[in-house]
């Protein structure tokens, strides 16, 4: 072949390569496209008012979460009645991609409106979902957490690594005390307490807070391969190492026991998990009746109910199950990531 | 010449390349090397591992979302292989480096090598599990440790021996710029359609053939070497191990292996960083890529700069100024953020520029261009290699004794393993290298892709 054929051929085939790749995209963005159409299944949406307290949300208990159900309000916080957590569902317009709230203080993690993609943010709401403070996040969210008084609101991003030679992500864990500003970016900077004594190891990474009141909290902390249940308190900025295989605690509402995800041998590497629940007076745990792997931080709709998210056809469906082990998991709606109750 | 038993013509250079490079050239010839354009070659290698940048990094980029948004995968599950990727990558990138030299055949070996990656890409789009996901991405790395050690043996031997050090900075520059577009593409892509993970697989696949296509079309078919020895002349194992026994690849090695052994991981320098600052969580994404951006701008005058006063002592310069960094990060003053990040960064990527490429021109210079693959295989390996112990270790450290106190140690073992390497002066310099040396001594070199985003994985980082 001389130089000329060559160019010929390098030219055609980045045609058709090129040809490939625009179709590629463009499917990619009509398929995107069609997400946001209205959909014929599923609960109805309409857009209305949703608020973060009860005396605002028609003094019913409502549950708040985001819908991932497809159509023109899809992402977006929506509430329904807990009494008819299937029913038809009000969309407040804000898209969220991490929701909880408490005590009408909302935390909305969710990629920078107009950015580029890869950039997101920490939105903290009032009651009436409007904008109390943004800050801005490294990585992709996970987690969030508010504290029962509202004051606390925690969050874990996942930092991406630069590279794929290490599928090795690690997690950044910030608080934040929306009443002073006082902004911990990252517990990674605590000290750590294992055994009584001080530990230390730069592959710490912490993630999934729940609050037990305003100053102190609980999460996990993954060091060599293990991740540990920790107590945290705030002021004296330390954690202490409980015990082994905890993942996303997530407290009671009478802070007298813990839901969380459990590492059991012998189950799938990609689908390692049981929901369990550990009465922190006793350090006793048992598994809860749902049997397959829930990779969420659970939340307790009430002292005896536990709600996650399992894959369903809209991305997730929220589901219950008992808190004592009991009776079965129970579908609570669906294309929905585990609800926060509005009390 | 060591090996050359089978081979005793030297090569006359490829046809990419300028006569002038050879032993003591004429005065003009000279002056034409110094300022013309790089070989043809050198330029069609930039370009392919421009593109096939462009394609991985698209990957890299929006890997850790497709697996935790799309997938819903935890990733915590991840971490663990990354030990035995590193060995595997090791292993294949000798293995490569050999039977690249077997016949002369490094364009099929880098095409191998690249050709694998490529039909990785849509591999990831069919494989929705850990296990699957991690066999995929363990081929992709296979195919980079085949490619590497091959492709800058052709960079080095289309060079002539003088221009080494520039040919590889045109070559480092080419692909780092591709490893800074990568994402930019992908996200781009992400923004057109939301969610759109499988069209940015496609479209770096799309890419990564075209890479694969510029190899196979503009790179010359067989290497100088062996385009003259009989197709039937082979390299041998024992040639090859008989490297080992060249004293001044032997101590090049050894001194690739001691600063590699004080070679802080990029995540750990840009996590010791943003702790000593408090930088706030948005920069932290920034720091690579500065390092990245002054790789790129560095790549090609330090590589000049090697050529002209010695590719060693550039080599051992790039290191005091990783050294210079780690003091900065160290030094107790309290000095404006910005200002010192961006001096830290500068002074890391210049490590690069000083390093990556010219430790391949150097190691080129001490190989004969039959067993070029394989010498700068081992150079690398052995580069790569320490810097993983070297991860190990510092975590090691860290979690012993502190973060400031294990760079502390990392400071001073650099300036130690700096010291041992300046008095052992493996390599003459370039002058006398170009004098001394027959045609057939063109230099080459092949490397880990050191790209400060391919750096080994520190053992920082584990999380769901």
């Amino acid at each position: 072949m001389n130089v000329r054929t060559r160019i010929v051929v390098l030219l055609v085939a980045v045609l058709v390569l090129g040809g490939v790749a625009v179709g590629s995209v463009l499917r990619a963005a009509d398929q995107a496209h069609r997400k946001d159409q209205q959909q014929t299944t599923g609960p109805q949406v309409t857009a209305g008012q949703v608020a973060l307290d009860r005396a605002a949300s028609a003094r019913q208990a409502r549950l708040v979460f985001r819908s991932t159900l497809w159509g023109p309000h899809r992402d977006e916080l929506v509430s329904v009645p807990a009494s008819d957590p299937a029913g038809p569902r009000t969309a407040s317009g804000l898209r969220c991609l991490r929701f909880y709230t408490a005590a009408g203080t909302g935390s909305c993690l969710r990629a920078v409106p107009g950015a580029m993609a890869g950039h997101y943010e920490a939105v903290v709401l009032d009651s009436r979902l409007r904008a109390r403070r943004h800050v801005p996040l490294v990585g992709s969210p996970t987690r969030t957490r508010v504290s029962p008084s509202g004051r606390m609101v925690a969050w874990t991003v996942f930092v991406s690594g630069e590279s794929y030679t290490g599928l090795n992500f690690s997690t950044r864990t910030s608080i934040l005390d929306t009443r002073n500003g006082r902004f911990h970016s990252s517990l990674e900077s605590y000290r750590v307490i294992k055994d009584g004594r001080p530990y230390r190891s730069p592959d710490i990474n912490f993630w999934g807070v729940t609050f037990a009141d305003d100053g102190h909290f609980y999460a996990t902390l993954a060091t060599r391969g293990t991740a540990y249940l920790v107590r945290g308190d705030i002021a004296r900025r330390t954690v202490t190492i409980l015990r082994g295989n905890v993942e996303c605690p997530s407290l009671s509402p009478d802070g007298t026991r813990l839901a969380f995800k459990k590492r059991v041998p012998g189950l799938p590497v990609d689908a390692p998990w049981r929901l369990y629940v550990l009465d922190l007076h006793s350090m006793r745990e048992h598994p809860l009746a749902e049997r397959r792997s829930a990779d969420d931080q659970a939340v307790w709709l009430d002292d005896h109910t536990v709600a996650y998210a399992l894959p369903g056809d809209f991305e997730t469906d929220a589901w219950s199950v008992p808190s004592d082990g009991t009776g079965h998991p129970h579908r609570l709606m669906p294309a929905a990531q585990a609800p926060s109750a509005v009390r | 010449m060591y090996v050359a038993d089978s081979r005793t013509t030297p090569a006359p250079a490829d046809p990419g390349t300028r006569p002038g490079g050879r032993g003591r050239a004429l005065p003009h010839a000279k002056a034409a090397s110094a300022l013309r354009t790089v070989p043809r070659t050198v330029f069609v290698l930039g370009t392919v591992s421009l593109i096939t940048d462009v394609s991985s990094e698209m990957v890299t980029a929006v890997l850790p979302l497709y697996l935790v948004a799309t997938l819903g995968l935890s990733p915590l599950g991840f971490g663990l292989l990354d030990g035995v990727y590193n060995g595997v990558s090791a292993l294949v990138r000798l293995v490569g480096g050999h039977l690249a030299d077997r016949g002369g055949r490094h364009k099929a070996a880098a095409a191998v090598g690249y050709g694998l990656s490529a039909l990785c890409k849509p591999l990831l789009l069919l494989a929705h599990g850990v296990p699957l996901i991690s066999v995929v991405l363990a081929a992709d790395r296979t195919g980079k440790g085949l490619r590497t050690a091959p492709r800058d043996a052709m960079i080095s031997l289309a060079s002539s021996p003088r221009t080494q050090g520039r040919s590889f900075g045109v070559h480092r520059a080419m692909d780092t710029a591709g490893a800074l577009l990568g994402p930019v593409t992908a996200f781009a892509i992400l923004r057109m359609a939301a969610g759109g993970y499988d069209a940015v697989f496609t479209v770096s696949f799309c890419v990564a053939v075209t890479g694969v296509l510029v190899l196979l079309l503009f790179v010359p078919g067989r290497t100088p070497t062996a385009g003259t020895a009989a197709p039937a002349a082979r390299v041998s194992l024992a040639a090859a191990v008989g490297l080992l026994r060249r004293a001044e690849l032997r101590r090049l090695t050894l001194c690739a292996l001691l600063l590699g052994l004080a070679t802080v991981s990029d995540s750990f320098l840009y996590l010791l960083l943003q702790r000593r600052l408090d930088l706030a969580q948005e920069w932290f994404p920034l720091l690579p890529i500065v390092t990245a951006g002054s790789f790129l701008l560095l790549a090609v005058p330090l590589g000049k700069a090697a050529d002209r006063w010695g590719r060693w002592r550039t080599f051992l310069a790039g290191h005091l100024g990783l050294l210079a960094a780690y003091g900065l990060v160290l030094a107790p003053f309290h000095a404006p953020a910005l200002p010192l990040v961006a001096a830290v960064l500068v002074l890391h990527g210049a490590f690069y520029a000083a390093t990556d490429g010219v430790l391949m021109a150097a190691a080129a210079g001490v190989t004969p261009p039959e067993l070029r693959s394989s010498g700068l295989a081992l150079v690398q390996t052995g580069q790569a290699g320490a810097r993983f112990a070297c991860s190990v270790l510092f975590g090691a450290a860290w979690t012993a004794w502190g973060d400031r106190t294990a760079l502390s140690a990392a400071a001073v073992a650099l300036a130690a393993s700096a010291t041992v390497c300046a008095l052992l002066q493996p390599v003459r310099t370039t002058t006398e290298v170009a004098a001394t040396e027959t045609a057939a001594t063109e230099e080459g070199s092949a490397e880990p892709s050191t790209a400060p985003t391919t750096d080994p994985a520190p053992t920082t980082e584990a999380a769901g």
